[in-house]
């Protein structure tokens, strides 16, 4: 059942170093991946972490990252270096969360023992005794799992301000300072089950939070793409060393293979090739590139190796005065105030307002001082911010694992209100209207036989061409060919051996811009010509997006030719030949016109616009960085995800209503109860753990709202 | 009704147990990869597994 350990342990030290694989899908994957590394000399374990689409290898030093990605290649798995753990932090706290919840699971449960007997009615001295054993119980239990809460309140009022957690933490102490009084003077009523129910509902939501954003954050990490992390430097002594992005220099020499992506700026010295600078400008035709030309980091090598020298790296990169511009852009987006955080400002307040006013009314009234405080506390619990407390974070958890089972992966819950506020949608064009990647467009012109050659020899390259052709020609369900003796040759095709004919996939003799292969079999040529085909679902995402209301237009990079002809099929309105700051001016006009825009958009030149609109969705295939800019990420080849997001984003807060106006209809019935002096705490508990089950039922119906598999 | 003296400190212990068990399995890493273990049942042990 499990990966099979190491039978004798290597005489050398090991490494441990670690990959993405964003192509793991199955366990399957697993077993493969684990038994293929494991069989490879060098290497003591693999080991794979499922969820994260991580595989951590523990190998000898001599063995390199290289050439453990290359086993990997063979093995059938894309895979890329995994940057250092950007999520430590985030576990830690998730991690610091769950143990005070099991802590007060531990406690809430065996206090509820003793307490069941009590209510039961039991007589003095057993009571006594069961007082006195919860109160044992309770005291290590509220310090332990009650520090999330009181830590963040002392913080707030150190600065003088009031937030969710200042009346729990008062009403948490308060109830059980009151109860050990009970305990101590042998009276009837202790709230110690009250008071750590409240602790575990309570670290219940905020653990769902903190899991969502972990889980959505991790999917998005085993997204990244093409980006450039490091470049092959060529050293003086003729060898070269694998460097990574923010350590190269200006003056280095980078030597970049076939298919992969620039780390930095650079000035070709060597070789003569075609790059795809989509990623940077949008537009979709490659251009050629010889010695003494400027290429940037970002940018696709096509053609052939070629050596550049480095002449702007890392900070100083194109890439990274985009990144500078997205930074800034970004800032009014921490200003939204999320709903949670609204509602929390108006509770703090009206709870404690409540509470003093029934100990000073009770005063009032004749009652003695300690009457008057268990009423109050009776209050400030009985406002159970349980209900509110799970309301927000229980309906976007289920909101998104659904998004999730339909390919988008959202980042934090204020995405999901800001896409219910969204009314205008601004599309990119290349990559996110088309797929962003070459496609054979006469597939047709190829018979079977030519086919599954064709596919034998595109699938064991990585160059962009290849890739497409493989894809479409797996799509279409074509088997491939046994051709024996394959061999690719950098920059002319590959080569193979099918039945002693040789068979082959090579440049066009005329040079028509890298768009187009030749297939040679049985000694003659067809020509494979490639496009960059739109999305198969645009028009019906188009029509979804409009029927709730979000009028589309484009805003490309492209040249407008291209664009015209893409805006014309689809019927939208588009802008051409915009550079991130255009693209980023266009949003601010839209906003100073009170629209809220949903901008859809992966290259590098989108990423201020996703870091600056009111919400933003990237694809999959997008740079890291417009990954990390955007709200939510889509996987796959549909763009129906981005108008699911939005319906079940409106839905989604259609529910946190519900379950605020539920919250809030159970304390209007249960606080005037409290206020009248009738709560008991085993009243309490119950209204608690019902209201609690109440907002979580009714979030559980977003299960169902993303609707059904193809439904708009 | 002695009994109650030996069962209840009993069940202390045993709810106490579990908690620890339960941050054992937290510190041993146990819930970084749901997906993974939830997955790893349906494993293979023949070599040539297909995804």
């Amino acid at each position: 059942m499990n990966a099979p350990s190491v039978l004798s342990p290597p005489a050398e030290a090991l490494v441990d170093s670690r990959f993405t694989v964003p192509g793991m899908r199955c366990a399957g994957c697993i077993g493969k991946i684990e038994r293929g590394l494991a069989a490879v000399p060098g290497v003591g374990a693999a080991r794979v972490n499922f969820s994260a689409r991580r595989v951590a290898v523990s190998h000898a030093s001599a063995l390199s990252d290289d050439a453990l990605l290359e086993e990997l290649r063979k093995l059938g798995f894309e895979a890329e270096r995994a940057a250092d753990n950007p999520l430590a932090r985030d576990d830690a706290e998730t991690r610091r969360l769950t143990r005070a919840l099991g802590v007060a699971g531990f406690g809430m449960m065996n206090i509820m023992l003793f307490s069941v007997s009590v209510w039961s009615g039991a007589d003095a001295v057993t009571r006594g005794m069961f007082h006195w054993i919860s109160a044992l119980i309770a005291i290590p239990v509220v310090a332990y799992a009650g520090m999330p809460f009181f830590a963040s309140a002392l913080m707030a009022l150190r600065y003088g301000r009031t937030n969710m957690d200042v009346p729990i933490s008062i009403g948490v102490l308060l109830a059980t300072g009151m109860s050990l009084y009970e305990t101590a003077t042998g009276g009837e009523h202790a709230y110690f089950d009250g008071a750590v129910m409240l602790l575990f509902f309570l670290l219940a939501g905020r653990v769902l939070d903190a899991m969502m954003r972990g889980r959505a954050r991790s999917g998005i990490a085993a997204l990244l793409g093409r980006m450039g992390r490091g470049a092959h430097v060529l050293q003086p002594d003729g060898s070269t060393r694998y460097v990574e992005a923010d350590r190269l220099v200006p003056g280095m020499t980078m030597l970049v293979a076939a298919g992969e992506s620039l780390a930095a700026d650079g000035r070709v010295i060597e070789g003569r090739t075609t790059v795809d600078a989509s990623m940077l400008s949008g537009e979709s035709e490659p251009r050629p590139a010889g010695p003494g030309d400027l290429v940037h980091a970002g940018m696709m090598n096509l053609g052939d190796p070629v050596r550049l020298e480095v002449t702007a790296a890392a900070q100083d990169t194109a890439l990274a005065d985009i990144a500078r511009l997205m930074d800034e852009a970004g800032q009014s987006r921490s200003r939204y105030v999320r709903i949670a955080d609204k509602a929390a400002r108006l509770y703090a307040p009206a709870v404690h307002s409540l509470a003093f006013l029934s100990f000073v009314g009770w005063m009032l009234a004749g009652a003695g001082v300690y009457h008057s405080l268990t009423i109050a506390v009776a209050v400030l619990i009985i406002t159970c911010p349980c209900a509110l407390g799970l309301a927000v974070p229980a309906a976007q958890v289920v909101a998104a694992s659904t998004l999730m089972k339909r390919g988008l992966l959202i980042k934090d819950g204020s995405a999901l209100e800001r896409l219910a506020e969204a009314d205008e949608v601004l599309l990119d064009k290349t990559g996110t209207l088309t797929l962003g990647e070459p496609r054979p467009t006469n597939l047709e012109a190829l018979d079977a036989r030519q086919a599954s050659v064709a596919l034998a020899l595109a699938q064991t390259s990585r160059h962009p061409l290849s890739r497409g052709l493989a894809r479409a020609l797996a799509a279409a369900g074509i088997e491939p060919a046994p051709v024996a003796a394959i061999g690719e040759e950098a920059g002319a095709g590959m080569r193979g051996r099918l039945g002693g004919v040789e068979v082959a996939l090579l440049r066009p003799e005329v040079e028509t811009g890298g768009l187009a292969v030749d297939l040679l079999v049985d000694g003659t040529r067809t020509r494979i010509a490639f496009a960059d085909p739109l999305r198969a679902d645009v028009t019906e995402t188009l029509a979804a997006l409009k029927a709730q209301g979000l009028s589309a237009s484009i805003a490309s990079g492209d040249r407008a030719e291209t664009v015209a002809q893409v805006a014309r099929a689809l019927n939208l309105f588009a802008t051409a030949g915009m550079r991130p700051t255009d693209k980023l001016a266009l949003l601010e006009r839209r906003a100073v016109a009170g629209h809220r825009v949903l901008m859809v958009g992966d290259g590098l030149n989108d990423g201020p616009a996703l870091a600056g609109a009111h919400v933003s969705i990237a694809p999959g295939g997008a740079s890291d960085v417009s990954q990390q800019a955007a709200d939510a990420v889509f996987v796959g080849e549909k763009l129906m995800p981005v108008a699911t997001a939005v319906r079940v984003g409106r839905a989604t807060m259609r529910v946190v209503r519900q379950n605020f106006a539920l919250a809030v209809g159970y304390n209007l019935f249960a606080v005037p109860l409290a206020i009248a002096g009738y709560v008991t705490p085993l009243i309490a508990a119950l209204a608690m753990s019902g209201s609690s089950l109440i907002v979580v039922g009714n979030s559980l119906r977003l299960a169902r709202a993303a609707g059904r598999e193809g439904a708009a | 009704m002695s009994v109650i003296g030996f069962l209840i400190p009993l069940a202390l212990a045993m709810g106490l147990g579990s908690l620890g068990a339960f941050f054992w399995a937290m510190q041993a890493g146990q819930y970084e990869d749901l997906d993974g273990a939830a997955n790893r049942i349906l494993l293979d042990d023949e070599p040539g597994a297909d995804c």
